[in-house]
């Protein structure tokens, strides 16, 4: 059962994080890469973390790839013509590069973990409370610093944004 | 079939039978409405009181033609109606109605998914609602729609933030995501040794942002902006007709139905009533009774959708964002911290 | 039968291979943006596969972490994206060439 799960969601990543790169059109990559990660979000709940993928749902397809499809249609960007200043060298050697890295990675972590088997699941560890209790304790100091972190990527955002607007207007008006 | 798979199954039976017929009921409840308000009769002529008018649109809409429009994105603009019965088909499962039930010698809890994360999840699946407005914007290929899929994009994100620190508030002095756990708080407490500990009682300010976020995540007057009919034609459903833009409004009520339900059980006790021991009934009549009552305060939310929208007008854009993020977001902090220091200082 | 922790692994570290084709052939800066995130994500996943296989929840907090930072990448990201497009009128990085020479 539990494999069979699995199984769904790994092809449902795999397939559609296939389509997020190769796909022209910046939309239908995104909607791919939501698919992507709603299918992480099932990997998440089927390692014993319901937590993350709460908040994978919730934070990145929920609200991220939102800001993607808004920044999108804001600029009205258009599906990307053929390659051509790219060419299909580049492009080879990125597949190959690529397949070379994954299947010498996928090597080393099979002969690393061929064998290990995860311990059973425990209460403590899927529980709510569990990643609580070791949020605001242990890594206390660096859930203050990301807040402040998000504060100051929104200040920024809204600055960077409207700096350049006023730029842009006057040059427009020269 | 093991016993907790048709527990489940019954309890999403019971839960969709009632959920599909909130669209017809305010199909009619939003002529009927507005006509007394107005001083008009409203629709009258199909059944008593004009009732089965609803039934007529119902058929209306069955039987009207599938329209495509020719440079739609064919495969996204069939998917964007179905994407917006997601989140309220999902929501429901943490929702609880009922206190624990003995049921032929077994104990049956009165909520589809008892998860320690409930709320988390019902925020997680309402999030995902956006996606149905957006897409059916930008698949239609129409400039109001894409107005519409835009302005849909930013309000909903801008409100989620409002509407979450005033969820989180209102967990806070259960101490747990579990809305069960909140259910049962606002149910023993009390307030001054005669009010109900209910959330609405104890945040007044909570719940406020709460009901104004709450109308802005689901588009309805005051804020339909992503809709528009004076400005954008119908928004991102311009292009939708038949069942298609009947999927629509059956996304739209039954979210509606889904986030007042939240609304009820963090702000107004959910199932349980001040006085009333449901725990005295035996087998499923505390169930029923408390889907009964649950059902009775979502009908009143139901109905101040309607009144509101028949009271006032429509924001401007810029007066959405404003208040959302200059308002709505700074009182939900300022509120979360009063919450906060009252349940520590121990006084609620 | 349980899920090899190996198989999440492999799968994620193809996830990540793919993300990079994407990052290095694409020229379309919304669309590298994407690949990126489709990396970060892929790295979230070991991540988890890891705090499950030691049963040490250390690895769902990087991951919880990870996920707010992507969030303020995106936000930044994004801004960076909507200024460059006010100025330039495109998004192709291969005609955003102000730090090449």
């Amino acid at each position: 059962m539990e494999l069979a799960i699995f199984i769904v969601f790994a092809v449902t990543a795999l397939v559609s994080s296939i389509v997020v790169v190769a796909h022209r059109s910046p939309v239908h990559s995104t909607l791919s890469l939501v698919v992507t990660l709603l299918a992480t979000a099932g990997l998440f709940i089927l390692l014993g973390s319901p937590f993350l993928a709460a908040l994978q749902v919730l934070l990145y397809t929920g609200a991220i790839l939102v800001l993607f499809l808004f920044v999108i249609m804001l600029l009205n960007i258009q599906r990307e013509r053929a390659s051509s200043a790219r060419s299909p060298l580049q492009t080879w050697g990125a597949l190959v590069g690529a397949f070379v890295l994954a299947g010498a990675v996928s090597r080393l972590l099979w002969d690393a973990h061929a064998e290990s088997v995860a311990p059973p699941l425990t209460e403590t560890f899927v529980s709510l409370r569990g990643v609580a209790d070791q949020l605001f304790t242990t890594y206390l100091l660096p859930f203050e610093m990301i807040g402040l972190l998000l504060l100051l990527a929104v200040v920024v955002a809204g600055w960077v944004a409207k700096r350049v607007r006023a730029e842009a207007d006057e040059e427009s008006a020269e | 079939m093991s016993h907790e798979l048709l527990d489940a199954l019954a309890k999403m039976g019971f839960w969709l039978a009632l959920l599909l017929q909130v669209t017809p009921i305010m199909l009619w409840v939003e002529r009927r409405a507005p006509a007394m308000m107005q001083d008009r009769l409203g629709p009258n002529r199909v059944g008593p009181f004009g009732f089965f008018q609803a039934i007529a649109d119902v058929g209306k809409f069955v039987f009207k033609e599938d329209f495509e429009p020719a440079t739609a994105n064919r495969g996204l603009y069939l998917l964007a109606p179905m994407l917006a019965l997601v989140p309220c088909m999902t929501t429901y499962l943490v929702l609880p109605f009922g206190p624990e039930l003995e049921v032929a010698g077994r104990t049956i809890l009165s909520v589809v998914i008892d998860s320690d994360s409930g709320v988390f999840v019902f925020l997680a699946l309402a999030s995902l609602g956006v996606y149905s407005l957006v897409l059916a914007g930008w698949a239609s290929n129409n400039k109001w729609s894409m107005m519409g899929a835009i302005r849909a994009s930013a309000q909903m994100i801008s409100y989620e933030l409002a509407l979450t620190l005033a969820v989180v508030a209102a967990l806070v002095p259960a101490g747990s995501l579990n809305l069960q756990r909140v259910v049962e708080q606002q149910m023993d407490d009390r307030l001054l040794g005669f009010l109900p500990a209910w959330g609405v009682f104890v945040q007044p300010l909570g719940f406020l942002v709460f009901l104004v976020a709450m109308f802005a995540e689901t588009n309805r007057l005051p804020f339909d902006l992503p809709e528009a009919e004076s400005e954008l034609v119908a928004g991102y459903h311009t292009e939708y007709g038949s069942m298609r833009m009947a999927f629509f409004f059956m996304g739209e009520y039954m979210n509606m139905a889904v986030l007042s339900a939240l609304a009820a059980t963090l702000y107004f006790g959910g199932w349980s009533l001040p006085g009333l021991d449901l725990t005295q009934y035996s087998g499923i009549v505390p169930g029923l009774l408390g889907m009964g009552i649950l059902w009775a305060k979502i009908g009143l939310f139901l109905f101040l959708y309607v009144w509101v929208r028949w009271t006032f007008p429509r924001f401007r854009y810029d007066q959405l964002m404003r208040l959302g993020w200059k308002i709505l977001l700074p009182l939900s902090i300022v509120n979360l911290v009063v919450v906060a220091v009252l349940v520590i200082s121990g006084r609620i | 039968m349980s899920v090899p922790i190996a198989w999440y692994l492999v799968l994620a570290a193809a996830l990540f291979c793919i993300g990079t084709v994407g990052a290095l052939t694409r020229r379309n800066g919304i669309a590298i943006f994407l690949s990126i995130e489709l990396m970060l994500n892929a790295a979230n996943l070991t991540l988890a596969a890891y705090s499950r296989l030691l049963d040490d929840r250390t690895g769902q907090m990087v991951v919880f972490f990870a996920l707010a930072v992507a969030a303020a990448e995106a936000a930044v990201g994004l801004a960076l994206f909507i200024a460059i497009y006010r100025l330039r009128r495109t998004i192709d990085l291969n005609r955003i060439n102000l730090l090449r020479w």
